[in-house]
């Protein structure tokens, strides 16, 4: 159900973009205010939700450890896996967020000839880490409608990205790579069923939208032919802040162009945020020094206390009048 | 807030990578690619057209080009029936009879929209 639901949302939101343009001619809301308006959200929203997290305080100091601790100078601790210190956290944090090297460690436990084993899965992460770094290459591929003249990486990227230089327009791997990993962390989550019992609509809901923006994308660069310079007019004079829509645009690129809108305005409100909050998740980037360093709960009650000496210093006179023992006179 | 230089600082880098298409473009006009069109064969066209409608070439002529190649390499094909039945050849001199020149035709939108094909690998340049 909750399936269906996403993908219906998806199919709308292009049908919603396809007929705007084409029945009642709003190039002008689809290519230029909606596109605006979702940026704003995009990273107002992001700020305000990683300003919330800054404010909530840590109350226990939780890192996570995968390896020894540092104690005895001659028992050997894990820098990268259990950090004592800032650069062991930077070194854990780049692993985390080049490499996903939490995910990678992941284990399944499963039952083999009648005993129980932890077997390293993979594939989760595999997938995960192309999925990430098609999506990025494709992102900065982008930047050749947002630049003029276009930085020579991009070109490079371009370049590196056709290298098959098949066809033309030239084939660029990534785009297919992205679609193919998006359908395989699809396919993950709709047939294994344990991953499906945890599935919600806002699991699926991303995983129809990037794809839907990927099929869209590549129907445009290899089937239905838009003008790229036209398109590019557009681009630039969004980032120029001079907006125009040129004429005879298709409607496949208000399609995609929609797609992305939804997907940059829906970031701050999703799991997508995961983006801001690795870098906040406490597990990760916190050092293990708790038998170094005293963690204070920042939201502790400063309590009042009333010691013995005091207790004493109050109640000496009746104390003494009864008998019982002081200890200064 | 908790560690809120540390925060800031990243919530700067996040803005300086998201915003960098609009204050990389301050100051820039976006001028649109004009491809030379005013050559002697073109000026002697009674209709100025090109083989097939404007909005067709701009958008799919990669796509017609790579045809051509494939039906000369494959099939031994070298001519091209237009949607309006005239017959031309399949040829990148068909193209170059009106355009003449690579560098102030083809170039300036390939520019602009960073595209770099292969034509001219094998093809003669201008």
């Amino acid at each position: 159900m909750e399936m269906f639901v996403s993908f219906c949302i998806v199919v709308l939101l292009a049908v919603i973009a396809f007929a705007g343009v084409e029945l009642v001619n709003l190039q002008f809301l689809f290519g230029v205010i909606i596109p605006y308006a979702a940026f704003a959200v995009f990273v107002i929203g992001f700020i305000n939700r990683v300003i919330q997290w800054g404010r909530s305080p840590v109350p226990f100091h939780i890192p996570t450890t995968c390896g020894q601790q540092k104690s005895l100078p001659w028992i050997k601790d894990s820098k990268l896996d259990n950090p004592s210190g800032t650069l062991g956290v930077i070194g854990r944090m780049a692993l985390e967020v080049f490499f996903f090297r939490s995910l990678f460690r992941n284990l399944k436990t499963g039952l083999q000839n009648g005993e129980l084993k932890y077997t390293g899965t993979k594939w989760l992460w595999l997938g995960g880490l192309i999925f990430h770094y098609s999506f990025f290459i494709v992102l900065l591929r982008h930047l050749r409608f947002f630049t003029n003249p276009v930085p020579s990486f991009v070109s490079y990227l371009d370049m590196v990205d056709g290298y098959f230089k098949s066809g033309a327009p030239h084939l660029l791997v990534t785009g297919w790579v992205l679609l193919g990993a998006v359908i395989y962390l699809f396919l993950r989550r709709a047939f294994i069923p344990g991953v499906r019992y945890i599935s919600l609509t806002a699991d699926y809901f991303p995983l129809f939208l990037i794809m839907g923006v990927a099929l869209s994308g590549i129907i445009m660069r290899y089937y239905i032919k838009v003008d790229i310079v036209s398109v590019k007019e557009l681009t630039m004079g969004l980032v120029t802040f001079s907006p125009v829509v040129p004429e005879g645009i298709g409607s496949i690129f208000f399609i995609h162009l929609f797609l992305i809108c939804v997907l940059f305005a829906y970031f701050p409100f999703s799991k997508l945020m995961h983006m801001g909050g690795v870098f906040l998740s406490p597990t990760r980037n916190l050092p293990n020094n708790s038998r170094m360093r005293r963690h204070i709960n920042p939201w502790n009650y400063d309590v009042k206390v009333h010691t013995y000496e005091e207790y004493e210093e109050e109640f000496r006179d009746k104390m003494k009048s009864v008998g019982l023992p002081v200890e200064k006179e | 807030m908790y560690d809120g230089g540390k925060i800031i600082i990243g919530l700067i880098i996040f803005l300086a990578i998201v915003t960098f298409p609009f204050y990389s473009n301050i100051g820039k006009a976006n001028v649109k690619p004009a491809p030379d069109l005013n050559t002697p064969a073109i000026q002697e066209l009674e209709e100025k057209k090109c083989i097939e409608p404007t909005g067709y070439m701009r958008a799919n002529h990669m796509k017609l080009l790579k045809q051509w190649m494939d039906d000369l390499q494959e099939f031994d094909k070298d001519t091209y029936k237009a949607s309006d039945c005239k017959v031309y050849d399949s040829s990148y001199d068909t193209c170059m009879e009106c355009h003449v020149s690579q560098k102030n035709f083809c170039d300036r939108c390939h520019t602009y929209a960073a595209v770099k094909p292969y034509c001219w690998e094998c093809h003669e340049l201008d």
